[in-house]
């Protein structure tokens, strides 16, 4: 019962944090800020369930954060355009006499939501299968994901006429009937938001503590050997992979909303790796670690934007190498260490990675 | 019932001919070492056997065909193996080790829960190979002979029949050898035991019977004593051992 009574009590200083402190404490705008930042935290939930239990370096999560956010906004735009309505950058580019046939079932709220999760998961079953059947890992594995990233991007750039192009899908007024420009609306959003990223957590934590979570331990250090003892780790791989899939998915839709704007600017490349950052400046291993690096990243981002607008891009290329190099486990494995100096013989609850699989 | 069956093996790497048409039969319940010196061919011999390495020939183990299976679908026919360096994941205790073990055919609802009690054939196999004291310590801290247990341990909750054991007491004590060879003695019981080894004393404590392999071919078989006796394996490989020991 003391193991069951240590997360609950963590929850729900998280809960306290998110649902009172943080709403009393910032102002409108900043607030929605830090429910963007959440979203990201979603997405590095996932990546540290796949990279650091799993061993799979997901660099192109934008990938599936994109199709749950072009989910979301694709409905949005109809929702916002009126019944039978083409949305208004459709309008404006003229080349088109009526909505192309895979935009319609995104009119249908309950079909364009369920979307949001089960198309990236879905996607993720697909490539999965195909990937990790064929043995594909370690780099390989990084470089492919992050080619699909940039691949989605481009085509969503070569699809002006109907993706919005370079711009994405903008200028979002309404959320579900209510207006986004109430700051009312907007809080409301960020309490999705922050309830979303707990029952993340709350799932993740269930799958790193069962039977599973230490199974996809085993796989990831010794890949080869699981199989001798009877299992497929294409499967056990598979699951984790399809989980952090579904979960950037979430945060993509729930991006839309707060942020108000998705385009390919937000899913290629760049912010793939920035979600990888925030995971291993936290420590990817643990289970807070990669959402509170992802915080922490986002932030600093801002704040250093704000003061000196061409630093950021140096200091991030810092951050990826220096955890990495240093300290390989994270913010959350420094806690670690001092916890087990302080209770020599106590068991370690969250391992850490073997080895740095993969360290471009 | 019949044991492990093996015809006609052959194995080659790259026009490298590693094992070169080797016929073996080992019946059930035997304890069977596998001797030779390096470069014979028996690892790659017990890759084969295990899916790991490609081979053509033919192999069975009950009456199941081997070859051309997948190395997890070998496994869950009953064959385990264990590894030269004892390959244990070190950043899981020997609990979690074991419980993984002996879990592949866990449906998904029993993956995604919680172990809330130890499973009995794990308790078992802890009290076996002498690593209950030990259950909670991560399996990388453990000594080297400590390492290989955990291995025999895992082998013994994944309901393996045939044991394919790859140098099991390289580098122990000799306190360890003789835990190690009571080990098998046990395990002999109910299991059919492979043993490959180096170590000719051991042998000489716990065989049953021996295969010595040259070159990728098998040079001769018998009881301990016949094999001792055969002037061509005390040519290339006994004989040099005997004196020593």
């Amino acid at each position: 019962m003391r193991l069951l009574r240590k997360p609950v009590t963590g929850f729900a200083i998280g809960a306290v944090l998110l649902f009172g402190v943080a709403p009393l404490a910032l102002g409108d705008f900043r607030l929605d800020l830090l429910a963007k930042y959440l979203c990201f935290a979603i997405v590095a939930v996932g990546i540290g369930l796949a990279w650091g239990r799993g061993g799979m370096l997901t660099l192109g999560q934008g990938f599936f954060f994109g199709l749950g956010g072009y989910a979301m906004a694709m409905h949005l735009k109809l929702a916002d355009a009126g019944p039978g309505q083409m949305p208004d950058f459709m309008l404006l580019y003229g080349q088109l006499d009526e909505l192309p046939w895979w935009w319609r079932p995104f009119a249908n709220p309950l079909f364009a939501l369920s979307a949001t999760v089960l198309l990236p998961m879905f996607t993720a079953l697909l490539l999965g299968l195909l990937i990790f059947r064929r043995k594909v890992r370690g780099a390989y594995f990084a470089i492919l994901s992050q080619a699909l990233c940039a691949a989605f991007a481009i085509l969503l750039i070569g699809q002006q006429g109907t993706t919005g192009g370079t711009n994405g899908l903008t200028n979002i007024q309404g959320f579900f009937g209510y207006d986004l420009n109430d700051p009312v609306n907007r809080r409301t959003v960020y309490f999705i938001v922050a309830a979303a990223l707990l029952a993340v957590l709350a799932l993740t934590w269930q799958l790193m503590r069962s039977r599973y979570g230490e199974l996809l331990v085993a796989v990831r250090d010794g890949e080869e050997r699981v199989r001798f003892l009877g299992y497929d780790p294409a499967n056990v791989k598979l699951v984790a992979y399809v989980a952090a899939a579904g979960m950037a998915g979430l945060a993509g839709a729930l991006f839309v909303p707060a942020v108000g704007i998705v385009s390919p600017a937000m899913i290629g490349v760049v912010p793939s790796i920035e979600f990888v950052i925030g995971v291993a400046v936290g420590g990817r291993a643990s289970l807070l670690g990669p959402a509170l690096g992802a915080i922490a990243v986002a932030w600093a981002k801002t704040a250093l934007s704000e003061r000196v607008p061409s630093a950021w891009t140096y200091f991030e290329g810092l951050l990826f190498i220096l955890p990495i190099v240093f300290l390989p486990g994270g913010l959350a494995s420094l806690a670690g260490t001092i916890r087990r100096r302080s209770r020599p013989s106590a068991v370690v609850e969250t391992p850490a990675p073997a080895k740095v699989e993969v360290t471009t | 019932m019949s044991g492990l069956s093996v015809r006609d093996l052959r194995v080659v790497f790259d026009g490298f001919v590693a094992v070169d048409g080797v016929d073996l039969d080992v019946p059930r319940g035997d304890v069977r070492f596998i001797i030779g010196p390096n470069g014979a061919g028996k690892t790659t011999m017990v890759d084969a056997i295990t899916g790991l390495a490609r081979a053509t020939g033919r192999v069975t183990w009950g009456d199941h065909d081997l070859l051309g299976r997948k190395v997890h679908r070998i496994a869950r026919l009953g064959v385990g193996r264990t590894f030269q360096t004892a390959t244990v994941f070190e950043e899981l205790t020997v609990l979690q080790n074991l419980d993984i073990a002996a879990g592949w055919s866990r449906g998904p609802l029993t993956l995604l829960r919680k172990r809330k009690a130890v499973p009995a054939e794990v308790e078992n196999a802890m009290e076996t190979v002498r690593l209950s004291a030990v259950r909670d310590r991560l399996a990388g801290t453990l000594a080297h002979g400590q390492k290989q247990w955990l291995e025999i341990g895992m082998l013994l909750v994944q309901n393996a029949e045939l044991f394919l054991l790859d140098e099991p007491v390289a580098g122990m004590s000799h306190d360890e050898r003789d835990a190690t060879g009571e080990l098998l003695g046990r395990l002999s019981e109910n299991h059919t035991v492979v043993v490959i080894e180096h170590d000719m004393d051991f042998l000489r404590r716990f065989a049953r019977t021996v295969t010595v392999m040259h070159a990728g071919r098998k040079l001769a078989e018998g009881s301990v004593a016949e094999v001792q006796a055969n002037p061509k394996v005390q040519e290339v490989y006994l004989g040099h051992a005997v004196q020593e020991a």
